[in-house]
């Protein structure tokens, strides 16, 4: 760059000032990593979190979800402004470094890179800081102006976060201006014609610095660069206090983040099954049970709200809220490690920072976990507070019974085993289907029924309909009858690990001695456990996707739908959409089906609202304003459909059930995917009796 | 404060359908599920709720056999100290007077402060507890839904009587208390909190360690035996409807009408 | 045969309607013998009761001490054991009072001990055989007992019909000195009325009462609504109660409110004696319950097998269905 008297009468200034700025820097530095420190407190005391593997896995999931904003866009208002402000966050993140070198060093003059590869970076990060700084306005505009309904904070959790966020707007504003004025008063100082990005802020600042004398302008170089210093130290050590620290934490949060869909973390990181007895405390019952991952989660909470929006307990008015989950957290974090003075710790978080009923109510739907963009992870903290509340024997009475029941009858209901396999007795079905009893006799497949439709009169039709399809394409398979117990699914959700690890022993050995090499299940709820919660079973498939596929093969073909007026819609449940991706495959089959007219309800796929939960959610009772299921069947209404259609027998309780509740009977009706198919397959001619069939 | 609480192991009712075996002389026990009595689990939650708040320990003791022994590492899963087992051949077919006499027999070796039993099993006798007070000439109060410790000598308590009201009394320690359901809500206790007690050791006295005179328990001692079991021939009862949903709500709302019960 | 005693139970000088059914269980015992009549209490109530006891009574004892003005069962059971000759059997109502009282007195008095009898099979020297229940009144048993030595005996209020005997000119038997002086560790502080409800259901004359058969909290809305269409109120079974869906103020049974309506529906009620004795003046009963088993259609008048949650709100349809019909 030229050089002025002026620039050199600044530069001086700098020379003079040397020591100041490098203990500045120091400072800032210093302050910062103390604080970071401080932070770190409480994970050193957390429990362990196996975070380590598959490193390449982690790193393409940091390209796609912190690099590439991937969870952004489902919000487009607020996620392109955050794009924006990010890639400005990163296009300027070089810069301030370089800046920050100017303070210390005298081989660094000014501010600029040299070459034309420099030039242009000079340029991208011109328009960078301007775009960040009118980001900031309007996110403050819209803060302040539009106030989108999830940033509001209930009551009970408070007051508004809206000061602070205006607070932490404003100050990144003031440093993307304080950035660009030094840039001004250098560049007006140095006499430079190498103008700064046309219409910048710089340029802007350059323009206004023309009415002034170059000496001003130089005068202005050295203030306007602490006024930077100070902001960017202000805010790099005020981050770290509020839900800015998710800047230095994202990073970190994405790449240690969860790999396994689906499944729940073991009790203890580290602790085989069989040596679980010898842990002393199950669950989550100090701050300090949380594990280090679940401690960076609160930190890199940005409260932007997106979870709690989506959270279907959130919107019946049950006590939950995934964002105050971290939120809560975090601020007891931050009381209980102060920056100075003693860490208090093992206090039980149960009554002081979560209540009972705010565990009890999550129905583990996912729906949280789905919209965060920075991965947060909601539903194993659910799961090990309940595994603390289960430990210390604080389970809601509703509750009790159920699980007594499976403890012994390995169903909820208490009914008994003997029963289990009744469904497949019913006379008129027995004359067109015959079920047997699994026995090594050389069946291929298993069909896994599971506890509800299994025993509930209503659901049993849903496994009549599945036998009669699985036989119609030929399949070779039986069930375990009385053998089979409760896949444990949501026993495990629930926090009683020890009664779910013996209900999938004793399933995994009874699967084992059937001999069979495949599963199929019309429960996603049985479908995720097998899946991802049982080890050492054979490949288990939901039979939508087994439908789905015997369709392309042309193995099942449909007759036109009976009455053509109606119009139907597709509830993704919880277990098969959203945990498992599973949205195509029963897409594929109402559509396969001639006259079938469906619509999409505005929540679909992976936004699907959860039913109400399934499993012990069905007994416990929650305080809530609305039943979820009701809230489910008025978005069908408002699609346009009367028909919901569902492929999971918990949907079916609660939706049916929603049905009436809402007033709704007689205009709006429910049906399985498999009881719609078995209504609507063309059965193939009648075959003789099967020899091998063993009754 | 010492609390004994007297419990034992019955079919659960709410889980089972009783019904007569095939020779008639019992029920169909096969396939049943058994359980602590309910009203002996609010027996030894309040048991545990009353030591959190003075100190102390619980003993949980039941009259029977080795099958008996699973409700007793229940309860202490759910925080008994101690479990006792009482067993002896002798003491089979015991009628209530007989086990009131064992458990007084185990009571001598003690110093139990209160003494708690469940108000009634599933044979509806509602009976151990008063007769083991009156045998050891402490005072009695059965059906007892809340207890408030006064001091060391004396509690305050409240029995359910008719209509929903409450009799409230004092009553001098030691004493013996009968517990009615709803009293409190129960911990839960799971399969981990059982394994846990699994290997604690369980006293097991048997007839001649605490000193009851055989003669006097058993079959031998009892003045009230159960004869059989039987279902009852259904008499009159109702008048069954039978036609469609439709058609019977038709006949019920005729006949309201008739009665007067429809506007 | 031994003596028969009946504890007659009383209040504000009306003496109880377990008295009549006792004396009829008496008779079962022992077709020729009078019992005679056992009455506790103080002032001129326990007088008014003796008087009218001497009406269908041979012989009435009346103990009379200031201490029984409230009726105490740990200082009754001391009074009757210094009063009662050896081998005596005292029938007593199976209630609050009978299970408080009895399994003491017999210990006490050295007599065997049954409960909640609800007849006699045999009674022959000093065996009687009785009838009772078990498993919430699944099954039903004989039970034997050697009453030689004597016997309490507490009787299912409702079992045995109050027959109605030829007016006798009894004597009352003053034995209140006799009981003298009575200490007990148990002292009676005060009665606590329960809390009223919102509603009082002993003052409706149609009742929609539920049970477990509800299944869970939210379901009770539409018992609601069919009770809003009829006028009627909610009442329930002590599982509900509980299981805190309704208060207690709703309960029917022993231990609830005892109603006396026109019309009683039953919807998911089992039927257990405890809830059925809070049901007074032989109403309409119409039972709903999916389990045809249910003692409750032992009771009922009309009997329908079918499940409460589907019932219950084509009931309520059909009914307004009527009422707009009605209304044109």
């Amino acid at each position: 760059m030229q050089g002025s008297p002026e620039l050199s009468q600044a530069l001086a200034l700098f020379e003079s000032a040397r020591v100041l700025l490098i203990v500045l820097h120091l400072a800032g530095m210093g302050c910062f990593a103390y604080i970071i420190w401080r932070r770190l407190m409480p994970l050193m005391r957390a429990q362990a979190d196996d975070r380590f593997d598959r490193p390449w896995t982690r790193l393409t999931r940091v390209a796609q979800f912190w690099f590439g904003q991937w969870r952004h866009p489902r919000y487009p208002g607020a996620g392109i402004l955050h794009i924006v402000i990010f890639t400005g966050f990163i296009l300027l993140a070089v810069r301030s470094f370089s800046t920050l070198l100017i303070g210390l060093s005298s081989n660094v003059l000014m501010p600029g890179f040299p070459g034309t590869a420099g030039h242009a970076y000079d340029v991208a990060t011109d328009y960078a800081a301007t775009v960040v700084f009118f980001c900031m306005l309007a996110a403050m505009v819209r803060r302040l102006v539009f106030q989108p309904a999830r940033y509001a904070v209930p009551p009970r959790y408070g007051k508004a976060h809206t000061a602070d966020a205006i607070f932490l707007l404003a100050l990144i504003a003031l440093l993307m201006a304080a950035d660009s004025l030094f840039a001004a008063a250098a560049a007006q100082a140095s006499g430079s014609h190498e103008s700064l990005a046309l219409f910048s802020l710089p340029w802007a600042f350059q323009l206004a610095l023309d009415r002034v004398s170059r000496a001003t302008a130089a005068n202005l170089c050295f203030p306007a660069y602490v006024l930077h210093a100070l902001a960017f130290y202000f805010l790099l050590c005020y981050r770290p206090f509020g839900i800015q620290f998710h800047v230095e934490t994202s990073l970190f949060n994405v790449y240690f983040a969860k790999l396994d869909r689906g499944t729940v973390k073991p009790v203890r990181w580290g602790v085989e099954d069989q040596q679980l007895e010898k842990v002393k405390s199950f669950g989550v019952k100090t701050f300090e049970d949380f594990t280090w991952k679940h401690m960076l989660d609160f930190y890199s909470c940005a409260d932007c709200g997106r979870c709690s929006d989506n959270c279907p307990g959130n919107a019946v008015g049950r006590p939950i809220s995934p964002r105050f989950l971290s939120i809560k957290a975090r601020d007891y974090a931050f009381q209980h490690y102060p920056m100075f003075g003693k860490a208090e710790n093992d206090k039980p978080v149960i009554g002081s920072l979560y209540s009972e009923d705010e565990v009890w109510s999550c129905t583990t739907c996912g729906a949280c976990e789905e919209e965060c963009p920075l991965l947060i992870e909601n539903i194993d903290k659910i799961v090990d507070l309940r595994r603390g509340l289960i430990d210390d024997g604080n389970v809601p009475q509703s509750l009790q019974k159920p699980l007594k029941a499976l403890e012994s009858r390995g169903n909820p209901y208490g009914k008994m085993e003997k029963k289990r396999g009744e469904w497949a007795s019913a006379k008129d079905f027995q004359q067109t289907c015959r079920v047997r009893t699994l026995d090594n006799n050389g069946a291929a497949t298993l069909y896994f029924v599971d506890s509800v439709t299994s025993y509930d009169d209503r659901m049993q039709s849903i496994a009549r309909a599945a036998a009669r399809i699985l036989d119609s394409v030929g399949e070779n398979f039986g069930i375990l009858g009385a053998g089979e117990k409760d896949s444990g699914h949501e026993v495990r959700r629930f926090g009683e690990e020890t009664l779910f690890m013996a209900l999938r022993d004793h399933n995994v050995e009874a699967i084992k001695k059937s001999g069979v090499k495949r599963v199929v299940t019309a429960d996603p709820h049985a479908f995720n456990a097998l899946k991802h919660d049982y080890k050492d079973v054979p490949p288990v498939e939901h039979i939508s996707q087994v439908i789905a596929r015997d369709i392309k093969a042309g193995m099942l073909k449909f007759r036109p739908i009976d009455q053509s007026e109606n119009t139907y819609t597709y509830h993704d449940p919880c277990y098969l959409g959203r945990h498992n991706q599973v949205y195509d495959d029963p897409r594929d089959v109402l559509d396969a089906i001639p006259g079938l007219k469906r619509v999409e309800m505005h929540r679909s796929r992976d936004r699907s609202f959860c039913c109400g939960g399934g499993g012990l959610m069905l007994f416990y009772e929650p305080k809530e304003e609305q039943r979820m299921g009701v809230k489910r069947v008025q978005m069908a209404a408002d699609a346009g459909a009367n028909v919901i259609v569902t492929a999971c027998p918990f949907c079916m309780a609660n939706i049916e059930d929603a049905i009436k509740v809402a007033g709704l009977e007689g205009k709006m009706t429910a049906i399985d995917l498999a009881e719609l198919v078995d209504q609507q397959m063309v059965r193939p001619a009648p075959q003789p009796a099967a020899t091998t069939l063993g009754g | 404060m010492e609390i004994l609480v007297c419990a034992r192991r019955v079919p659960d009712t709410s889980e089972n359908e009783i019904s007569l075996n095939s020779t008639g002389n019992d029920i169909q026990r096969d396939e049943l599920v058994y359980s602590v009595n309910e009203p002996d689990n609010y027996a030894v939650e309040e048991a545990l709720q009353i030591v959190a708040r003075v100190g102390g320990k619980v003993t949980v003791v039941t009259v029977g056999g080795e099958d008996d022994e699973e409700i007793l590492r229940r309860e202490m899963a759910m925080g008994a100290t101690h479990g006792v087992l009482i067993s002896d051949p002798a003491f089979a077919g015991s009628d209530g007077r007989g086990i009131a006499t064992i458990l007084k027999g185990f009571m001598a070796k003690g110093n139990y402060d209160l003494i708690l039993t469940g108000v009634q099993a599933e044979d509806g006798a509602a009976q151990v507890g008063g007769m083991l007070a009156a045998m050891l000439d402490y005072p009695f109060a059965s059906l007892v839904n809340s207890i408030e410790i006064l001091d060391g000598k004396k509690l305050k308590i409240s029995r359910e009587i008719e209509g929903g009201n409450r009799e409230i009394s004092e009553i001098d320690l030691p004493c013996v208390l009968s517990i009615q359901t709803g009293i409190n809500e129960p911990r839960y206790v799971g399969m981990r909190g059982i394994r846990a007690v699994a290997s604690v050791p369980i006293a097991t006295p048997d007839a001649g360690e605490l000193g009851i005179d055989p003669g006097s328990v058993g079959r031998v001692g009892a003045k009230v035996t159960r004869v059989d079991y039987f279902v009852p021939l259904l008499g009159k009862g109702a008048e069954m409807l039978s036609g469609s949903r439709e058609e019977n709500i038709d006949k019920v709302l005729e006949l309201m009408a008739a009665k007067g019960g429809l506007k | 045969m031994a003596r028969i005693f009946v504890y007659i139970a009383h209040k504000n000088g009306v003496v109880d309607d377990s008295a009549m059914e006792l004396f009829a269980s008496a008779r079962k015992i022992d077709s020729t013998a009078h019992p005679t009549a056992l009455v506790t209490g103080w002032g001129a109530s326990l007088d008014s009761v003796c008087d009218t006891l001497r009406g269908c009574c041979s012989e009435v004892w009346k103990i009379a001490n200031e201490g029984l003005a409230y009726p105490n069962a740990e200082l009754i059971r001391k009074a009757l054991v210094k009063i009662l000759p050896p081998g005596s059997i005292v029938l007593v109502p199976h209630d609050h009072f009978g299970i408080d009282l009895a399994p003491g007195l017999s210990i006490k008095l050295n007599a065997a001990f049954v409960s909640d009898i609800l007849d006699i099979a045999e009674s022959a020297g000093g065996t009687l055989t009785v009838v009772r229940q078990e498993f919430g009144g699944q099954v039903s048993t004989h039970v034997r007992c050697d009453v030689s030595a004597g016997g309490v005996i507490t009787v299912r209020p409702g079992a045995f019909k109050a027959s109605s005997s030829t007016p006798l000119a009894g004597v009352v038997v003053d034995r209140s000195s006799e009981a003298g002086r009575l200490e007990a560790g148990r002292r009676w502080l005060e009665t606590v009325a329960a809390e009223a409800g919102e509603v009082d259901i002993t003052k409706h004359n149609v009742l929609v009462s539920i049970g477990r058969g509800i299944q869970e909290k939210d379901n009770i809305g539409i018992a609601q609504e069919l009770a809003d269409v009829l006028g009627a109120a909610v009442s329930c079974s002590r599982p509900v109660v509980d299981a805190k869906w309704l208060e207690k103020s709703r309960q029917v049974g022993s231990s609830g409110k005892t109603v006396k309506p026109k019309v009683y529906l039953a919807c998911g009620i089992s039927g257990a004696f405890q809830h059925l004795a809070g049901i007074k003046g032989n109403p309409f009963i119409i039972a709903i319950n999916k389990n045809p088993k249910a003692p409750i259609f032992q009771v009922a008048d009309i009997g329908i097998v079918d499940d409460i949650l589907e019932f219950l709100p084509e009931m309520t349809n059909k009914i307004r269905e009527m009422q707009s019909v009605s209304a044109k």
